[in-house]
C-alpha cells in the first residue's frame, strides 16, 4: 500500500533522515521505533504532507503523492501532543474531519457517536476539551483520527505524555482498537515495551537509515548489531577480540568466551561485542562451556526471579544475571553460559 | 511559471514579504515621509532656516523640563506603585476585583477625560473649591490647582501607578514560590528572602516599567495642555505652540526630532529590559501566594493603601460624572436666582447649536465625527495587523529589520505625527477631500502598534500543530484559516476592535493638529468647550467627558472578559 523510498532530510544543516525506504503493507500495523532526535516524527509529517523531503518519494498504491497536497491524502495524523481544537468540544473535534468531507449531517451525528462509543467515552460529546484528562483527550485524539475513515493511520507517540500505568492500559486499547479499524497503521514511539504490545513489525531508526526492520521477536532474538542490542536493553555487552573459528572464540577482559552468531563469523582479530542475556544464566555451571565468576554487589526481588548484580573486575560494567534462587550478597557466585546463549555481535553504529 | 509561483510562495521571507506588502506601504507613506520630511525642512533652503542661527537656549529649556517633570512623576508615581504591587501580589483583601479593574481604566481613558476629571474635581468650579466656598462664604476658589505644576504631577501619578502596579504585581505573582519556599527553608528571614530572591528577580520589571512610565511622562501632552496650561512648556507643548501659533515649522521640526531621538532611546532601554524579563517567569495559578493581612501593621498599611489607590483612582472620575449630571451655577447670560441640583440639561444640550456658529457644531456632531473616524481606524488598524502578524509569524530574517520600523511608532509622539502629517500632506490630494481621512490615518498609526502587539502573540500562541491536524483532516489551506486561526484569534481581534476604537476616541495631539473646524473629534470639542465661560460649556463638555469615559470603561470590561475567555483555551 505505502512505500516510501530513500527519503532524505536535512534539520539545521545536519542531515536528518538519510535515505529512509520501507513499505506498509494492507491491514498491518507497522512501529517506528528510535530515540528521540531520530527524526521519526518528521518522517510522519513528510508521509503526511505537512513537510516537503529533500529527496525521495512517497507512493501510495505505486502511485507517486508529491503533488498531493496534505489535505487530500486522507491519511490520518494522531500528534504527540494531541493538538485537540481548544475551541470546540468533543464532539466537534470529532466531527472536523468528516465535516471536511461534506458528509450529510446525520452520518456525520452517527459516526461521531459509533467513534466515541469505540473509545467508550459516550456521553462527553458537549465536554470541553480543554477539561479532559490525558488519557480522554488521547481517546478523542483517536476518535478524530479514525472517524474519517482514513485510508492509513499515523501515530506520533500516542502515548508519550502519559504516566506508566495509563500508557500500558492504553496500549492494550490502542492495539485492539486498531486491530478492529483494520487501517494500515504507522506507530511512532521511542519505547520497546509499546511497541511489542503494538507493532506487527518493527523498524528501527537510527542514523537518518532503517538499520533493522523484522518481527518483534525476530529482533529481540537477532539484534542485528550492538547499538540494537543496547537499544533494546538485551542484556550485558562485553567488547571483545575474534580470536578462533568453529568454535567461535572471543578474547575478552573476563577470559576466552565461546559462542555464536547469526550468519557468517566474523573475521579473526576483528572486534566485537558479545551479548550475554541476563536471563540465559545458568545456575548448573557444571554443564557450561562458559563460565562468569563475580562478587555480588546487589540483589532485586522481581517476583518470578532475583535480579542479581555481579562485579567481575575493574575494567567491566556490571554484570546482571536473572536467577530463580536467591543468593548472598557479597558472596562469590559463578554462572555458566551455553555458547548459543551468548551473541557476537557487529560493533558498527555505536 | 506556476510551479515557480509556488515554490516562492514557500519560502519563507517570499511569504513574508507578501505580507509586509501592504503595512510596509502604508507605513512608508504615511509615517517615514512625513518624518523625512520634517529632517528635511531643516536642510531644505526654502525655508531659510539655518542651522547655526538657533538659539540653543530654546531647544534645552523645553527639552530640561520635560525632563525633570518626566523625573518628578515617575518618582511619585513609583512611590505610590510599589507599594500598590507589593498589596496586590501578597494580599486577599475586599474589593481587590473591583480595584484591579479600577486599575486597567487609566491605560484607555483619554487625557481629556483625565483633564476633565481633575477639573471636575480641583478646578475652580470643581467639588472641592464649590465645597470649601460655599462652607466658609468665600468669594474666590480657594484651591488654585489648575494651570500648576501640581496639577501635571497628580494627573501623571494617577495615569501611571496603574502601570507599576500591573507590571510589577504580575511579575510579582508569577515568581516562582518554590524559589521563595527554598529561601526560607535554607534559613532566610521573611526580609532576607525578600532582599535576596523576590527583589533581585523583581527588578528587571520594575525598571521597565519606570521606563516605561518615564516614556509616557515624556511625551504627555494633553495632560499638560489642559491641566498645566501653556506655559509650562514641554518638547510637547512647545512643538504644538510652535508649529500651530507661531507658526514656525523648523523650530517645530527640531523639538520634534530632539524628541524622537529621547524618545527612541528610552523605547530600545524599555524593549530590551522588557525582553529579558521572560526567562524567570515560572506561571503559577492565581491567588496563590498570596493572603489576608494579619498582623496590626500589615492591617494598617494594606487598609491606608487600598484608600489611597481607591481615591485616587475613583475621585477624579466620580466627580466628573457627579458633576455633568449637576447644576451649581449660572449659565452664560442667566441672570436672577438660579435652581441648583440634579439635571439633565448638559445632556440634552448636546444636541443643540447654542452660539448658532457655522464652525461650532452641536457635540453630538463631533461624537458622530469621531465614531465615523473610530470604525475607519479600526478597518485600516484590524487590516494591516493581521497582515503584519502573519509575516512576523514567517521565520524570516527580513523581520528583525522590519518590526523595528513597525514598532517606531510607538516612540513617535502624536504631536511629531500631527506635524510631519502637516508638512507633507497639506496640499492635493488631501487638501482637497471635504472629508479629513488624514485624521483616522494618523489614528491608525498611533494605534497599529498596540494592535500589532495584541495580534502578534495570540497569533504566535497557536501551535502549528492544530493547523497541521485540520490539514491531515482534510481541509484545504483557506478552510484551515476559518476553522482554526480566525475563531482562535478571535478573542484578541475583538481586544484590537476595542484598542482602536479608545485610542481613536481619545486621540488628542495629531487631532490637535488635524481636525478641520467643521470636523471636531469629541477630544477637540472637550477641550474647545470646557475652556470656555459658563455653566452650560462647562457642563456639557463634563457631559461629553463622561460618555466617552463610559464608552471605554465599557471596552475595558470586554477586554477583560475576551483575554480571560483566550486563556483559558491557550
Amino acid at each position: 500500500m505505502l512505500k516510501v523510498s530513500n527519503i532524505q532530510k536535512t534539520y539545521e544543516g545536519k542531515p536528518l533522515l538519510n535515505g529512509v525506504s520501507f513499505t506498509v503493507s494492507t491491514d498491518e500495523t507497522i512501529c517506528l521505533l528510535g530515540s528521540s532526535g531520530s527524526g521519526k516524527s518528521t518522517l510522519l509529517r513528510i508521509i503526511a504532507g505537512l513537510e516537503e523531503a529533500e529527496g525521495g518519494q512517497v507512493f501510495w498504491k505505486e502511485k507517486p503523492l508529491a503533488d498531493l497536497p496534505a489535505h487530500q491524502r486522507r491519511f490520518g495524523l494522531m500528534f504527540q501532543d494531541y493538538a485537540l481544537f481548544p475551541h470546540r468540544n468533543v464532539a466537534e473535534n470529532i466531527a472536523f474531519g468528516l465535516r471536511m468531507q461534506d458528509r450529510p449531517k446525520a452520518e456525520i451525528e452517527q459516526r461521531v457517536r459509533a467513534a466515541l462509543e469505540t473509545i467508550d467515552m459516550l456521553g462527553f460529546e458537549d465536554r470541553k476539551v480543554t477539561e479532559l484528562s490525558g488519557g480522554e483527550q488521547q481517546r478523542v485524539a483517536l476518535a478524530r483520527a479514525i472517524a474519517p475513515e482514513p485510508r492509513m493511520l499515523m501515530l506520533d507517540e500516542p502515548l508519550g505524555a502519559l504516566d506508566r500505568t495509563l500508557r500500558e492500559q492504553l496500549s492494550y486499547e490502542l492495539r485492539s482498537i486498531l486491530r478492529k479499524t483494520k487501517v494500515p497503521a504507522i506507530y511512532v514511539t521511542h519505547d520497546q515495551e509499546e511497541a511489542y504490545a503494538i507493532a506487527d513489525r518493527l523498524l528501527l531508526l537510527h542514523n537518518g537509515i532503517i538499520l533493522q526492520s523484522g518481527k518483534p521477536h525476530e529482533i529481540y532474538r537477532h539484534p542485528k548489531n550492538a547499538w540494537v542490542a543496547k537499544f533494546f536493553g538485551l542484556g550485558n555487552l562485553i567488547q571483545g577480540k575474534v580470536v578462533g573459528h568453529s568454535p567461535l572464540t572471543v578474547e575478552t577482559s573476563m577470559g576466552m568466551i565461546q559462542a555464536s552468531c547469526d550468519g557468517e563469523q566474523p573475521g579473526i582479530g576483528s572486534q566485537t561485542t558479545v551479548l550475554f542475556r541476563p536471563t540465559r544464566a545458568c545456575p548448573q555451571r557444571e554443564n557450561c562451556t562458559n563460565q562468569v565468576t563475580g562478587e555480588v554487589l546487589d540483589q532485586v526481588f522481581q517476583g518470578e526471579t532475583y535480579r542479581v548484580t555481579l562485579r567481575i573486575n575493574r575494567d567491566l560494567p556490571n554484570f546482571n544475571v536473572q536467577l530463580s534462587e536467591p543468593v548472598q550478597i557479597g558472596q562469590t557466585l559463578t554462572v555458566g553460559y551455553h555458547p548459543e546463549d551468548i551473541l557476537c555481535l557487529e560493533n558498527r553504529d555505536m | 511559471m506556476t510551479d515557480r509561483l509556488r515554490s516562492l510562495t514557500k519560502k519563507p521571507t517570499w511569504r513574508a514579504l507578501i505580507f509586509w506588502l501592504l503595512p510596509a506601504a502604508f507605513l512608508g507613506y504615511f509615517f517615514y515621509q512625513p518624518l523625512l520630511a520634517l529632517f528635511n525642512l531643516l536642510i531644505s533652503p526654502d525655508w531659510g532656516f539655518r542651522l547655526a542661527e538657533l538659539d540653543l537656549n530654546r531647544l534645552w529649556q523645553p527639552l530640561w523640563f520635560t525632563t525633570a517633570q518626566a523625573a518628578l512623576s515617575t518618582l511619585l508615581t513609583l512611590i505610590i506603585g510599589l507599594p500598590g504591587a507589593w498589596l496586590f501580589a501578597n494580599y486577599i483583601f475586599p474589593g481587590k476585583k473591583l480595584l484591579k479593574i479600577l486599575t486597567t481604566l487609566p491605560f484607555i481613558l483619554p487625557t481629556v477625560v483625565v483633564a476633565a476629571g481633575f477639573n471636575a474635581l480641583l478646578g475652580p468650579r470643581g467639588w472641592l473649591n464649590l465645597g470649601l466656598m460655599a462652607l466658609f462664604n468665600l468669594e474666590s476658589p480657594p484651591i488654585q490647582f489648575l494651570n500648576t505644576f501640581g496639577a501635571i504631577l497628580t494627573a501623571h501619578v494617577f495615569y501611571n501607578t496603574t502601570i507599576i502596579i500591573r507590571v510589577v504585581s504580575n511579575a510579582w505573582s508569577q515568581q516562582n514560590i518554590r524559589l521563595q519556599q527554598a529561601a526560607k527553608v535554607l534559613g532566610a528571614s521573611p526580609w532576607q528572602t525578600f532582599r535576596e530572591v523576590t527583589l533581585p528577580l523583581l527588578k528587571p520589571s520594575i525598571l521597565a516599567g519606570t521606563l516605561l512610565v518615564f516614556l509616557f511622562n515624556f511625551t504627555s501632552f494633553g495632560v499638560i495642555l489642559m491641566l498645566g496650561g501653556p506655559q509650562f512648556a514641554t518638547l510637547e507643548v512647545e512643538i504644538y505652540v510652535q508649529a500651530l501659533h507661531m507658526l514656525n515649522l523648523p523650530l517645530a521640526s527640531i523639538l520634534s526630532i530632539l524628541q524622537l531621538i529621547c524618545t527612541l532611546a528610552i523605547t530600545l532601554g524599555h524593549n530590551k529590559l522588557a525582553g529579558h524579563q521572560k526567562m524567570t517567569i515560572v506561571p503559577r495559578s492565581q491567588e496563590i501566594g498570596t493572603r489576608k493581612p494579619k498582623h496590626t501593621l500589615e492591617r494598617l498599611a494594606t487598609t491606608l493603601l487600598v484608600i489611597i489607590l481607591f481615591s485616587l483612582l475613583v475621585a477624579p472620575l466620580a466627580s466628573l460624572a457627579l458633576r455633568s449630571v449637576v447644576k451649581l451655577e449660572a449659565s452664560r447670560g442667566e441672570r436672577g436666582e438660579i435652581t441648583r441640583g440634579f439635571t439633565l440639561q448638559f445632556y440634552r444640550e448636546l444636541g443643540v447649536n447654542r452660539l448658532g456658529d457655522l464652525f461650532y457644531v452641536p457635540p453630538i456632531t463631533a461624537a458622530r465625527n469621531s465614531l465615523i473616524f473610530a470604525l475607519i481606524t479600526i478597518l485600516i488598524t484590524i487590516t494591516l495587523g493581521i497582515l503584519v502578524a502573519y509575516a512576523l509569524r514567517q521565520r524570516s530574517p527580513i523581520n528583525a529589520v522590519l518590526d523595528p520600523l513597525l514598532m517606531l511608532p510607538l516612540g513617535a509622539s502624536a504631536i511629531t505625527l500631527g506635524l510631519g502629517f502637516i508638512i507633507v500632506f497639506n496640499r492635493p490630494p488631501f487638501s482637497n477631500f471635504r472629508f479629513p481621512i488624514l485624521l483616522p490615518i494618523a489614528h491608525s498609526l498611533v494605534a497599529l502598534p498596540f494592535i500589532v502587539r495584541t495580534l502578534s502573540p495570540a497569533l504566535q500562541s497557536i501551535p502549528d500543530s492544530l493547523r497541521n491536524a485540520a490539514r491531515a483532516l482534510g481541509a484545504p489551506p483557506l478552510r484551515v484559516w476559518r476553522e482554526i486561526d480566525l475563531p482562535l484569534l478571535s478573542p484578541a481581534i475583538i481586544v484590537s476592535i476595542i484598542f482602536g476604537l479608545t485610542i481613536s476616541l481619545g486621540e488628542f495631539g495629531a487631532s490637535s493638529f488635524l481636525t478641520r473646524p467643521d470636523y471636531p473629534t469629541l477630544p477637540i470639542a472637550i477641550f474647545r468647550y470646557i475652556s470656555q465661560p459658563g455653566a452650560l460649556n462647562y457642563g456639557q463638555a463634563l457631559a461629553m467627558s463622561t460618555l466617552l469615559m463610559i464608552v471605554c470603561a465599557g471596552g475595558i470590561f470586554i477586554i477583560e472578559h475576551f483575554q480571560a475567555t483566550s486563556k483559558d483555551w491557550l
